[in-house]
């Protein structure tokens, strides 16, 4: 570590997509930044399933080779019993289109927030806010071993499912159970795949409450993985379990060479996300797909109106939570919507038995999804399962 | 109190999130439990892996 100032416009906590995205567009509008990361190296350990869709991924980075783990055409659901419906790339949303290599695209991410002028300092960890006459001044973390303080304009917490920035700051980001999905994942080398499909499983006994993905990776390799609801996970029956006896019934000579674990919020995104001096970004601001999980998008989403609004907000002199609540506004602006009606088709997924899966599925046998929309997917099963589906009915008209 | 086995533990976080009074902390490859913890169990409940448990 060089020497820095103990004083920045923005310090950035975290350097995962949200943060970095952040960083780099606060750096670009001309903010004095310093972004950091508790771990000692950026993308690791990955807490992902990697799985992003193409065109979105490109409105904000230009697609390279050395991130991009492998290219899906579509995505295959399984039910209970095994019948199976084929989506392809579009349809599937933002869960498709490429596997990632995370520890490569983060740290590209990282990168780019460097080259436009932020700091960067990891193995830096936050213990705690400074508050002073109401606002958010900025930090005390821990430097390798040593006690710190950062002070900075606007305090930006992009620090994943287990953020405490917002905490600190007054905001309740505590999770229910049933708000979390908890999640293994291996890394399953030399097993026969179809490469150009994505599989989900839906079942009582293979995911609870949740559901099991394999997403190639390339060269006879897949993250195969999946989660559960965290009010379902028990003793002996939790997902590292689960996925053990999956992995071992379906891939019997695969070889694992990577475990992953995490926690994804399924809230739907906080009621609040700013406060003075201080704003919530990504998987901090719970702002991952309740219905899908994915994070990836909508945090970079996030970090690029943070960082310009954040920028703005410090050339102004106003900090203010009213200020830096535009951020909030354009965001859900973009995802509000889209959001709310996942987290109901969400909740009446998870109240579903195998037989209602198996039905829903059943009833969509056959249909051509390959020009549709997930969100006309959707509609498709509201309409085929008007009974079933009676309480999203007006979600999807 | 709270047991947290590293041996076990993915150092992901799941448990931190769901702590009703933020006495959990995943400081970098390791967990930890502040001595305010009510021993109410929700972390060890939503572990993927099974590295958390009450202590009786």
């Amino acid at each position: 570590m060089t020497a820095k100032p103990d004083k920045y416009d923005i310090v950035i906590v975290g350097a995962g997509p949200a943060g970095s995205i952040t960083a780099k567009t606060a750096a670009a509008h001309g903010s004095n930044v310093l972004m950091i990361e508790k771990r000692q190296a950026i993308g690791d350990p990955v807490r992902c399933a990697e799985g992003v869709s193409k065109p979105q991924i490109k409105e904000h980075i230009e697609p390279d080779e050395r991130w991009i783990a492998a290219e899906v055409k579509g995505s295959r659901i399984y039910a209970p019993d095994g019948t199976s419906v084929e989506l392809s790339e579009d349809v599937s949303g933002a869960e498709v289109g490429y596997t990632l290599e995370r520890k490569l695209f983060d740290r590209a991410l990282a990168s780019e927030a460097a080259l436009a002028g932020a700091e960067v300092c990891v193995k830096t960890r936050a213990t705690g806010v400074i508050i002073e006459d109401g606002f958010v001044k900025g930090i005390t973390a821990m430097h390798l071993g040593e006690e710190c303080e950062i002070r900075a304009d606007i305090v930006i917490g992009a620090d994943g499912v287990e953020s405490k920035i917002g905490r600190w700051a007054g905001i309740n980001t505590t999770l229910q159970p049933s708000d979390l999905e908890t999640g293994a994942q291996f890394l399953v080398a030399d097993i026969d795949i179809d490469q150009d499909f994505c599989e989900f499983h839906l079942g009582s006994a293979i995911a609870p409450s949740g559901y099991l993905w394999v997403f190639p990776k390339g060269n006879r390799s897949a993250n195969v993985g999946l989660a559960i609801g965290g009010d379902v996970c028990s003793q002996g029956d939790r997902p590292i379990d689960l996925l053990r006896n999956f992995v071992e019934e379906r891939y019997p000579n695969g070889k694992i060479i990577e475990i992953v674990v995490g926690g994804v919020p399924t809230s739907g995104p906080l009621e609040e996300m700013v406060t003075d001096g201080l704003m919530l970004v990504g998987d901090a601001a719970r702002q991952s797909d309740p219905l899908t999980g994915g994070g990836i998008i909508n945090a970079m989403d996030a970090g690029r109106i943070a960082g310009e609004v954040a920028a703005q907000a410090i050339s102004e002199g106003n900090v203010s939570k009213a200020r830096l609540q535009e951020y909030e506004t354009i965001w859900r602006e973009r995802h509000g919507k889209r959001l709310k009606r996942s987290l109901a088709v969400k909740n009446r997924f998870v109240t579903m038995n195998d037989s209602d899966l198996n039905n829903l599925v059943h009833s969509v046998e056959g249909i051509d999804f390959s020009t549709m929309t997930l969100f006309e997917m959707l509609k498709v099963l509201v309409r085929k399962n008007p009974k079933m589906l009676l309480s999203l009915r007006k979600l999807f008209v | 109190m709270i047991g947290v086995n590293r041996y076990k533990c993915g150092y992901c976080g799941a448990c931190v999130s769901v702590c009703p009074i933020g006495a959990v902390e995943l400081v970098e490859t390791w967990i930890e439990i502040a001595d305010d913890c009510t021993e109410c169990g929700t972390c060890a409940g939503v572990c993927p892996i099974g590295a958390l448990e009450v202590l009786k």
